[in-house]
């Protein structure tokens, strides 16, 4: 009796969650099928969901309606830069809280802290004319540099830093291994996972962006994935095949990153969630 | 003797000499230190002071003048931008708007990251891979969300009201309808924040001890109530953080709007960072703009002092 119940209460279960994961991967799922649809069959009534074969041509047409190759590699370089920047800034600040003495650390603990306070889009304005008065619109410099400091991947880094052994650091100095030596060829080395989550985590936001590279880049060969989408919607309303097929193309770097780097992702986005 | 007296005089002097030394050359080694820890902020706050604090300080600065579409200064004009602002139309629609957009986006996509993660939580076979689709909506950013809804919204070709007319219900005008465009959105960026609401309450669940929960359903509680009764208490600090989180991430949203409605119809969706964003750089209002983003400040300010009142008070308590 209690064995029947307690099945139909797992069939229960996996029926519930069956239907959430359908709901949750349908927008997903169609962008996908509409994406190798070929033209005569998406434009039915009623509409057909699944493609009656792999047709490519939606694909093909957005490389050829929009430069997607050169959006492509202006998102990357820029995620990419923004990541490795913010890993090395991050780290060094985080070296200097856990392991040197210096005066007034607190006060300056405190102020990275205040940093996270306040949210990105309070400074856009201010920071666009920045950018703007330094010519630097329309450039990588301006795509990366506002964003290389951040305050979340110095607690990030430092939670980890302060769990490594204390004996190392001291076996290292009586090694004569200065701060630079340790700080390169010791604590980094060990914290591998804690900028492993960083890395993926700030490089998907930045992947992701979409306020700042709208309000600096115009000219198309400075454009990110995120703009670029936008205006295959603009030039291409008529046909949604292309559309959708230029949405999987953005969207498989990113899936992509979330099938190799799932478990770095999670413990980026929880730090903040446990430690508080 | 006399030897004697010289040696240990002799002793006293080197040991002078040593301890002044040693005391030079800590202090030497200090302030070595204390440099070599001020040069590895320094990046930061460089950055910082350019990027954050300038900005910051500027803003306020702005948001007391009249300025060209360059960017220029033109005029100081004291509380003007202010009183025109809070006498205006323009800010209280979108402070209105936000705050019904935060209501239809930060409770709805609680409660369905916590019914998902409470159910691929079950000790059953098959679970990572529910985790894993769950997690999926992690990838999607602003835009490529907002340009799947749209297709999905189109009136007349849309998949939702393809649906709709299945069962017999007329087509809905998702996003032209001003009294449901704001409410088609907050579907969008449910759906859209959705992976990560679910992988922070997963990751709470993970946190409680399952013995709790055990000794809970040997003294016979139901799954159900021992969920209600145990487990949503213990997971009250994630979601707390959550909701906080969520509501800061509902006042700064722009993406969708910007490309789902442009602000429309009739302001009907009109968000706060929407209306900076219209301000500043359509309007080249700078100063009203700044304004506008001080008032995002406050609230954004006022949230994270509630946030740390509430987690200090949760600490002490414990």
């Amino acid at each position: 009796m209690r064995k029947t119940t307690n099945n139909m209460n797992h069939l229960l279960v996996y029926i519930l969650l069956v239907m959430f994961a359908v709901i949750v991967l349908f927008p997903l799922l169609y962008t996908v099928l509409q994406a190798f649809m070929n033209p005569t069959q998406s434009t039915l009534y009623p509409p057909k969901l699944i493609p009656e074969s792999w047709y490519f041509g939606n694909i093909e047409n957005v490389f050829s309606l929009i430069p997607v190759g050169t959006f492509i590699s202006n998102s990357f370089i820029t995620a990419t830069a923004i990541m490795v920047g913010q890993v090395c800034i991050a780290s060094m600040a985080a070296y200097a809280f856990v392991y040197i003495k210096f005066p007034f650390k607190k006060f300056w603990f405190i102020l990275f802290l205040s940093t996270m306070m306040v949210p990105w889009e309070v400074t856009i304005i201010p920071n666009y004319l920045t950018i703007k008065s330094w010519d630097w619109l329309d450039s990588y410099q301006g795509l990366t540099i506002p964003f290389l400091a951040s305050a979340f991947g110095v607690f990030l880094l430092r939670q980890f830093f302060l769990q490594l052994p204390k004996e190392l650091f001291e076996a290292a100095r009586i090694d004569g291994a200065g701060h630079l030596r340790h700080y390169a060829t010791i604590v980094l080395p060990l914290s591998r996972p804690a900028i492993a989550s960083l890395s993926v985590y700030v490089f998907l936001n930045s992947w992701n962006m979409y306020l700042w590279p709208l309000l600096t880049t115009n000219s198309e060969k400075m454009r990110t994935v995120q703009i670029g989408v936008s205006m295959l919607q603009f030039e291409e309303m008529s046909s949604w095949n292309n559309l959708l097929a230029g949405v999987m193309v953005v969207l498989l770097p990113s899936l992509l990153l979330l099938v190799l780097g799932l478990k770095q992702l999670v413990r980026g986005i929880t730090a903040g969630a446990v430690k508080g | 003797m006399r030897d004697g007296e010289l040696t240990l005089q002799r002793l006293k002097s080197e040991n002078v000499v040593k301890v002044k030394l040693r005391v030079k050359s800590t202090k030497l080694s200090k302030i070595k230190e204390s440099s070599l820890g001020y040069l590895f902020l320094a990046p930061s706050l460089l950055l910082f002071s350019l990027f954050l604090f300038y900005p910051l300080v500027k803003s306020v600065y702005l948001s007391f003048h009249l300025t060209d579409p360059r960017g220029r200064v033109a005029a100081f004009v004291g509380f003007d931008n202010f009183t025109t602002l809070f006498a205006s139309e323009l800010l209280w629609n979108s402070l209105k708007v936000t705050g019904l957009f935060t209501l239809m986006t930060v409770p709805a996509g609680i409660v369905l990251a916590i019914i998902t993660a409470a159910l691929t939580h079950i000790k059953l076979p098959g679970m990572r891979i529910f985790q894993f689709m769950f997690s999926m909506p992690l990838a999607m950013s602003v835009s490529t969300s907002a340009v799947i809804w749209l297709i999905l919204f189109h009136p007349t070709l849309g998949v939702f009201n393809y649906l709709l007319s299945l069962v017999g219900i007329s087509p809905i005008q998702w996003l032209p309808d001003p009294s449901i465009a704001l409410l088609s959105i907050s579907i969008m960026t449910v759906w859209m924040n959705f992976g990560f609401n679910y992988i922070i309450v997963l990751s709470g669940l993970q946190g409680i001890p399952d013995d709790l929960v055990e000794s809970a359903k040997i003294d016979g509680a139901g799954p159900l109530t021992a969920f209600v009764r145990i487990v949503l208490p213990l997971l009250s600090p994630t979601l707390f953080f959550l909701s906080v989180i969520s509501i800061i991430g509902a006042f700064q949203s722009f993406g969708q709007v910007h490309l789902l409605t442009k602000g429309g119809p009739a302001g009907s969706t009109e968000v706060l960072v929407y209306s900076i964003y219209k301000e500043a750089f359509v309007n080249y209002q700078y100063g009203t703009g700044s304004a506008l983003a001080l008032v995002l400040f406050a609230i954004v300010l006022l949230l994270t002092i509630i946030q740390f009142a509430f987690v200090e008070k949760k600490v002490h308590y414990q």
